[in-house]
């Protein structure tokens, strides 16, 4: 079609570059809108785009760090952002680390053994982690409850209690690193086995290093699936010391108190770094999205 | 030689290790699984012993090797999906809630436990210094008289400073004839160690137990209710009521029997049938289908629930809906080489999903916010309106459809770029021979061949829409509020923001057994589409 109508193919890129230029002030404007509101003063008043009277209040709160107004009262920082955001990297990381160790093993499994009601489980793996855990969050309060009565840094309340409830969302991922191993020929691992390699000597020695790639897709993926959940971490756990970032930032929203500006600030703070890693892999996790659905 | 006995020798000692782990896994889980089978926790007991049980047979048989790969990540999937699952459906058929949170055992516990002043019971209470700051506690009823061994109490002030609190601790007294010859003490003396007499169980030469019942008074306290541990035949009509389940009210005579069917102790009459008010606390008994009828004939329940799910519906159909058609016209469009800059357009355009989402929901809440967000300033300054799009049901619902275009569309993007790739070229350059434009050929051939492989991939968005708690949770928490429901409902609310509410948020009324019985509901619901997508999917591959 291009080199049959040259002439208006000219208009037509122009006016395709005007579409996407517009759509595109539309889909960026919430986000550029975060990141004027986070420079202006107090938390209500409305503005421009580019703030009048640019402060840097609301960063100074988000970092914990107290702000004199000018009368001389002085505004402590209304919640501990940076310690809501340790306690998402931390639980992230460590679930994230420990997902792509139970998946990996397990996906090793799936792709290279036989074993009874593999097939059975594989489906059913699919099936079960459609289910919202959402639903059973009266459950999971009564199981950590429990927990903590035998293990108590386990229990209610505590980030390794949420670690644990993580665990259970693996079903995805060993679909897509049992994908990415069956694309590596088996033949390499055969040999190692015909030269006296334990099956696991074949898996750690052979095909672990041959699949950082998709390990690392699955570590972000899952850290990220974390970082963002909210219903578990906000039944799980009650102290505004403990809280992860995702469930700490609806506090800025109480209807008598709603605190917008140190919210912006807060947002852009623990938004941006969250966002950069994305689109730095988004390359390498396109794949990784899709691969889960597509062979499902 | 060497070689091989040092190989056997690391054998035998890493199954020596091997053997010791597993007793010592045995050993405590075994009591765990006790003391939970003890404490009436039998669910929990259950999957303990079916998660070491499975454990020790894959890692001890060398029939179950491939097994021990999947074995962590299988328990995993069991203990936080299945049996969550289970427990959720179970929890159904009880009424499990705010008000009947305990099980019998600990409700009849916590009955026994309650006291009352006896009558005749009451003592006069006196301090008398005897020196050294020690006093000596004196109680008087009638000609009796009872006194303590000096004591040294601490002060209510000297416990605040230590940040404590006192256990009850138990004094023994005596008899005397006559009062001892030491000074009263002011009531200053009282007052001051209050929290400490407070603590006090005095027990009389007789047995009985006094605790304080005023400034100047100890009473005898006995227990409200005593369990019938024997059968009991009532007078009036012969009824035998078997022993160890009906509690006497020590101070009225009457009889009080758990009532199995509401999950409460209720005084009984002279027949054995229930009269009388409901004490509370109210334990937890198995009610059957009872919450399923409620949500089918309660019309407090039934009517939000059938709006919700409407309402549920349409969102997750109009969610899809709206992200494919914007991401597959942007998907084509990113695809079109002639274009140029398109690996920044590209980058901008994933920038909503990038972002996590729970930032991006609130950010839209602020944004939308009727007096304060930046949206109604440009509304109010473009077109003068100013909607109220957290109050109005309709308004709001668009809202939510909005924001979550807003956050879904690049995914629908990032799937048909993938799909695009594998759609031949000649096919295009067959249809502009024919003379056909960019839109015929979108509609003539893009749409078709990606909606195939698209098709399971879009019914799994559909049920993530479906139960797309955060957003819902974080934007509007479900209002504006349904009018006439008896339970939190909200015009915006999902089947699962209802549910949650229902178990999480009613002031008291925390209804964990209908929250569940929704959510048994949902999982069915899940479920089918979860299967018909694997079907759906078992036959494009067999294609």
């Amino acid at each position: 079609m291009p080199m049959v109508q040259p002439k208006s193919l000219k208009y037509r890129k122009l006016g395709t570059h005007i579409a996407i230029c517009a759509f595109l002030c539309l889909i960026i404007f919430p986000l550029l809108m975060v990141i004027a509101i986070s420079f202006r003063t107090g938390n209500f008043s409305v503005g421009d785009i580019i703030p009048r009277n640019p402060t840097l209040d609301h960063w100074r709160l988000a970092l914990g760090i107290s702000v004199e107004n000018a009368d001389g009262s002085i505004t402590p920082p209304p919640f501990p952002v940076l310690t809501w955001l340790w306690n998402s990297i931390k639980v992230a990381g460590i679930s994230a680390v420990l997902i792509v160790v139970l998946s990996t093993t397990s996906a090793y499994a799936f792709a290279r053994m036989k074993f009874k009601g593999k097939s059975t489980i594989l489906s059913g793996m699919l099936i079960f982690q459609m289910f919202p855990s959402v639903l059973a969050l009266v459950a999971f309060y009564a199981f950590f409850n429990m927990i903590g009565d035998f293990i108590p840094w386990l229990g209610l309340n505590t980030h390794g209690g949420l670690i644990l409830a993580y665990l259970g969302g693996i079903a995805l991922h060993v679909w897509t690193i049992k994908g990415y191993f069956e694309t590596i020929d088996p033949a390499l691992e055969e040999s190692a086995a015909i030269d006296g390699a334990t099956p696991w000597q074949a898996f750690r020695l052979i095909l672990l290093p041959l699949s950082v790639p998709i390990l690392a897709v699955v570590f972000i993926l899952a850290f990220i699936g974390i970082i963002t959940e909210v219903p578990m971490a906000s039944v799980l756990v009650q102290d505004i010391d403990k809280m992860t970032l995702a469930v700490g930032s609806q506090q800025y929203f109480y209807p008598q108190n709603l605190l917008w500006g140190d919210f912006a600030a807060a947002a852009v703070l623990s938004g941006f770094p969250i966002t950069i890693v994305f689109l730095l892999a988004q390359r390498w996790l396109v794949g990784g999205l899709t691969a889960g659905g597509v062979k499902g | 030689m060497g070689v091989s006995t040092t190989s056997g020798l690391m054998q035998g000692k890493y199954a020596w290790l091997k053997l010791l782990l597993i007793t010592a896994i045995v050993a405590l889980n075994g009591y765990a699984i006790i003391m939970m089978y003890a404490s009436g926790e039998y669910a929990f007991a259950l999957l303990n012993l079916v998660i070491v049980a499975s454990g020790v047979y894959v890692f001890t048989s060398k029939r179950a090797y491939a097994h021990r790969y999947i074995y962590p990540g299988m328990a995993g999937m069991v203990m936080f999906i299945i049996f969550p699952l289970l427990y959720t459906v179970g929890i159904a058929f009880t009424n499990y809630s705010g008000t009947n949170l305990l099980t019998l055992e600990r409700v009849e516990r916590m009955h026994l436990a309650r006291t009352y002043t006896a009558e005749g019971g009451t003592f006069d209470f006196a301090m008398l210094e005897s020196g050294e700051g020690k006093y000596v506690l004196q109680l008087v009823q009638d000609d009796k008289v009872l006194v303590s061994s000096p004591l040294s109490p601490i002060s209510n002030s000297e416990l605040s400073a230590r940040k404590q609190t006192l256990e009850s601790s138990e004094v023994k007294l005596s008899h005397v004839e006559q009062k001892p010859e030491l000074e009263v003490a002011q009531i200053r003396a009282i007052t001051q160690n209050r929290q400490f007499l407070n603590s006090l169980v005095l027990v009389t030469p007789e047995g009985d137990e006094l605790v304080m019942s005023g400034l100047r008074k100890f009473a005898a306290q006995a227990p409200l209710f005593t369990k019938l541990d024997k059968d009991r035949v009532l007078q009036d009509s012969g009824v035998v009521i078997p022993g160890g389940s009906a509690l006497r009210n020590n101070q009225t005579g009457e009889l009080m029997m758990p009532n199995m069917e509401t999950g409460f102790y209720q005084y009984i009459d002279g027949n054995a049938e229930f009269v009388g008010n409901r004490v509370t606390p109210g334990f937890t008994v198995n009610i059957g289908w009872k919450n399923f009828e409620r949500v089918v004939k309660d019309d407090g329940i039934k009517k939000p629930f059938v709006e919700i799910f409407i309402w549920t519906v349409i969102f997750a159909g109009c969610s899809v809906a709206f992200t494919l058609a914007i991401g597959m016209v942007l998907a084509c469009v990113i695809q079109w080489e002639e274009l140029k800059g398109r690996a920044i357009y590209r980058v901008l355009l994933i920038l909503p999903y990038a972002v996590p989402a729970f930032i991006s929901i609130l950010v839209f809440k602020g944004l939308f916010n009727q007096n304060f967000g930046e949206i109604n300033a440009l509304l109010n300054a473009w077109f003068g309106i100013k909607p109220d799009w957290f109050t109005d049901p309709t308004l709001a619902k668009t809202m939510i459809l909005i924001v979550n275009t807003w956050l879904g569309y690049p995914y629908m993007m990032i799937l048909c770029m993938g799909l695009l790739k594998s759609i031949p070229e000649d096919l295009y350059e067959a249809s502009a021979m024919d003379g056909a434009g960019p839109i015929k050929n979108f509609f003539n051939i893009t749409v078709p061949l990606l909606m195939k492989p698209l098709t399971p991939l879009l019914i799994a968005s559909f049920a993530f829409n479906f139960n797309n708690f955060v957003l819902i949770q974080l934007l509007t928490s479900g209002g504006p509020d349904i009018i006439g429901a008896t339970t939190p409902a909200g015009t915006t609310d999902l089947l699962v923001s209802y549910t949650y509410r229902i178990a999480f948020e009613g002031s008291g009324t925390q209804d964990f057994g209908l929250a569940s019985a929704i959510a048994t509901m949902i999982f069915l619901v899940v479920g089918a589409i979860a299967l018909f997508n694997l079907r759906l999917t078992n036959a494009n591959k067999s294609v």
